[in-house]
Formats: structure tokens, sequence, C-alpha cells
């Protein structure tokens, strides 16, 4: 067991491309969720302050706790408030509602660095809120908002290991379960630890070009 | 909750968690400075093997090296961690790859002038370093450092799944003993919300005084924490 086996990696491959669908599965979902609901919290903190400050509140409480501890949170709550849902499920909510408190952020500042002016020119012109939103500010914010937003999904891939507590059979899962039946502990953990480097760097590359492109 | 899970599982838990976040800072700090100041050093090398080390930590999951330290480090190498250490050090090395970026930032945010002032002075490059750079770098790293404490904060959550009795893992044992699943969780975050509210006090006070060090005054240090 001293000796690295190239036969128990062989053997883990199979369940390793499961587990790997299973991650992408809840990083692709995971993220359209955070994208969505931290617009929602970013729209928040423009709106007046009765909605302001509990959007405020909600939004720092999360970010400022583990997704460990709310992942559990959910897990055993949302049951006994009778939602059935699987844990690959609660999992996906959980982890997208933890990463929308950043990605709020990432409108946020996207958003303020958008010049005042432009509000100026949609207030003269007299166009409704919705349009103002969707073709003046949020056009000019997407430069800033999307190389950073794909920092975020990177984190958020290097986060989907935890949804392992609940039981989701992700990577890492996948390897704990070969290892334990084949007590070969240090192959299936190892292939693993190279599959997120070999994800997450490239994908790092990426948004740093993106970067240099869009950001002036 | 009877008063004997609180001061048998949480309270000992919660004082773990300190502990871990600690540590684990203290080594993040040490890593973080000597691997920043490394990327910034002139031979090539050295550069690169920094800049490796950065992007292997940085690439990897922080709860997949924890594993991996705690259980292949034995069948590979023949020497075992106890938990808590191999915690310890995934976050530290990991959160310290994070940190290590930080500090290459600041230092390079140093004023060109600054560095060829202290050629100029003949310094040594140490003291170049030590005199020059860090003392006007710092103050620029504490508020990044600061969101990265509270991600360690969060990320000392993990050790409950290698069976470490931090505050996650205490509740989970007192979820299985009381079945009230709302409340301690809720009790829980609320823990990790106050620590992570007087880390974020503290760093605002650091800053302050770094920016004093220097003789930068209170009124630019107001937007510090913001992400």
């Amino acid at each position: 067991m001293n000796h690295w086996d190239w036969s128990a990696v062989t053997d883990f491959m199979p369940t390793f491309w499961d587990g790997l669908l299973v991650t992408l599965q809840v990083l692709v979902l995971g993220s359209l969720l955070s994208f969505t609901l931290g617009l929602v919290w970013a729209i928040g903190y423009r709106g007046p302050r009765w909605v302001r400050w509990p959007v405020n509140a909600v939004t720092e409480f999360i970010r400022n706790t583990p997704l460990l501890v709310q992942l559990f949170f959910f897990y055993f709550v949302l049951p006994e408030w009778g939602v059935q849902a699987s844990a690959l499920t609660t999992g996906t909510l959980a982890i997208g509602l933890h990463y929308s408190t950043y990605t709020a952020q990432v409108y946020r500042a996207g958003i303020d660095a958008v010049p005042a002016g432009q509000w100026e020119a949609a207030t003269a012109l007299s166009l409704p809120v919705p349009r103002t939103w969707f073709a003046v500010i949020l056009p000019q914010a997407i430069r800033r908002i999307v190389p950073a937003l794909g920092n975020y999904v990177i984190s958020m891939l290097k986060d989907t290991p935890l949804l392992m507590a609940i039981g989701v059979l992700e990577m890492l899962q996948q390897a704990r379960l070969a290892s334990a039946q084949t007590f070969q502990y240090a192959e299936p953990l190892t292939v693993v630890g190279v599959a997120f480097i070999l994800i997450a760097y490239p994908a790092s590359l990426l948004m740093r070009a993106l970067e240099r492109r869009l950001v002036r | 909750m009877t008063a004997g899970l609180w001061t048998h599982w949480i309270l000992p838990g919660i004082w773990i968690t300190i502990q871990l976040t600690v540590y684990s800072a203290a080594l993040a700090t040490l890593v973080a400075f000597g691997i920043g100041i490394a990327r910034t050093h002139h031979s090539r090398v050295v550069r690169f093997l920094a800049g490796f080390y950065t992007e292997v930590f940085r690439g990897t999951s922080a709860l997949v090296l924890m594993f991996w330290l705690f259980f292949v480090m034995p069948g590979l190498f023949g020497w075992a961690l106890v938990p808590m250490w191999a915690a310890v050090l995934a976050l530290g090395l990991s959160y310290g790859a994070y940190g290590a970026e930080v500090v290459r930032g600041a230092l390079n945010a140093v004023a060109p002038a600054q560095r060829e002032a202290g050629v100029a002075l003949s310094f040594t490059p140490w003291q170049r370093m030590r005199l020059v750079l860090l003392p006007q770098a710092v103050p620029e790293m504490i508020p990044p450092f600061n969101n990265l404490l509270i991600e360690l904060l969060k990320g000392t959550a993990l050790v409950s799944l290698l069976g470490v009795a931090d505050t996650s893992f205490a509740a989970y044992l007192v979820r299985l003993a009381t079945q009230e699943s709302v409340e301690i969780y809720s009790v829980t975050l609320v823990v990790y919300f106050v620590i992570a509210f007087v880390l974020t006090r503290g760093m605002r006070v650091l800053e302050r005084r770094t920016k004093a060090g220097v003789g930068i005054t209170a009124g630019a240090a107001g937007a510090g924490g913001a992400r």
C-alpha cells in the first residue's frame, strides 16, 4: 500500500467521470442561480431604505458564515419545512445562494463604475426603469462584471467538494467511496486533486486574458 | 438545548475553531510573505518556483488537499498527521497561496522611485524590503487580507469532516442529540458571523495603525473591507 498503483487509478476512472459530471452539473446550475440571484440582490442594494437594509443584512450574513454549515442547515431544515429535495438539489441551491452574495458585490461594483451621467441621461430621456437598467446601465457594467464573475465560478468549482458532506456523489465523494472499497487512498484522492488543478488553472488563465481585454 | 450540550460541545467547539483560525492564519501569513516576496525576486528560477506553488495551491480545493494530507500522506511517506494539524497545514498552505498574490500585488504597487531611492542609498536588498517597501505595502494588504481571513474562518468548518470537534462538528452532534435542526444550525451560523465580525473590526484597527505608521491618516482609511 506504500507504492503508487496505476491499476487503482484505472479502476477509479469510470466512477471519476461520473463524479466529474455531477461536479460540472452543480457548477453550471449553481452559477446560473448565483448570477440571477446576485443581480436581484444588487438591484436591491439600490432600492429604497426598507429594501436595501434587509438585503444588505441577509447577504452580509450569508457571506460571512461557512458554506458547510449552510449546507447542513438546508439539508436538515428544508424537510422539516415540508420541502422534499434531493441532496443534489439542496446542495446546488445552497452553493448558488452562497455565491450569489459574492456575485452581488461584483454587480454592485460594476454598476457603481457606470458614470452618473448615464443615469441622468436615462432620466432626461424619461426611459422607464426596466429599460434604464437593461438598455443603458447593465450593458456598460458588463465589461467589468464578466471576468470577476468568472473568477467566482472558479472559486465555486473548488467549493463543490463540500457537497460530499450531505452525500452528493461528486468527485471527492466518489474518491472516498472508491478508497473505502479498496483501501487504496492515495490514487483516487490524487486523481481528484490533479483534476481540480487541470480544470482550475486553464480557467483562471482564460479569466486573466478576458480581464485584460475587457477591463480598461 | 440543555446547558450540558453547551458546556461539553459547543463552547469547546468554538474554542477549537478560534485556535484553528489563529494557527492557520499564522502559517498562511508566513507562506504569503515568503512566496509573495519570492515572486518579486530578480532570479527567474525563484520567481518560477514561487509562481508554481501559488498556481498549484490556488488551483486545488482546500477540502481535497485536507483529505489528501490526512489520508494519503501516511501511506506514501509513512508519517501520519493528527487531523487538527492536517487541517492547519491544508488551510495555511492554500490560503497562503492566495495571500501571496496579495503580497505580490501590494509590493508591485509601491512607486518604483521608492525602490530606486533605496538603491541610491546603497541599501542591501533585504534592507530595501524591510525598511522601504514593506512598510508602505503592508497597509495596502490589510483589506484583502481581511477578506482572506474571513474565507479562512469559513474554511475551518471543513475540519469537522475529518472528525475534529470544532463548532460545526458540535452542531452536528447536538442535532443528533436533540433533533432541533433549525435552532442549533441557526446558533452555529450566528457564532461564525460574530467571530467574522470581530475579526473584521480588528483588521480595521490594524489598518489604521499601519497606515498611521507611514504617515497616512484616518481619512483615507474608510474604504477598507469592501470587496
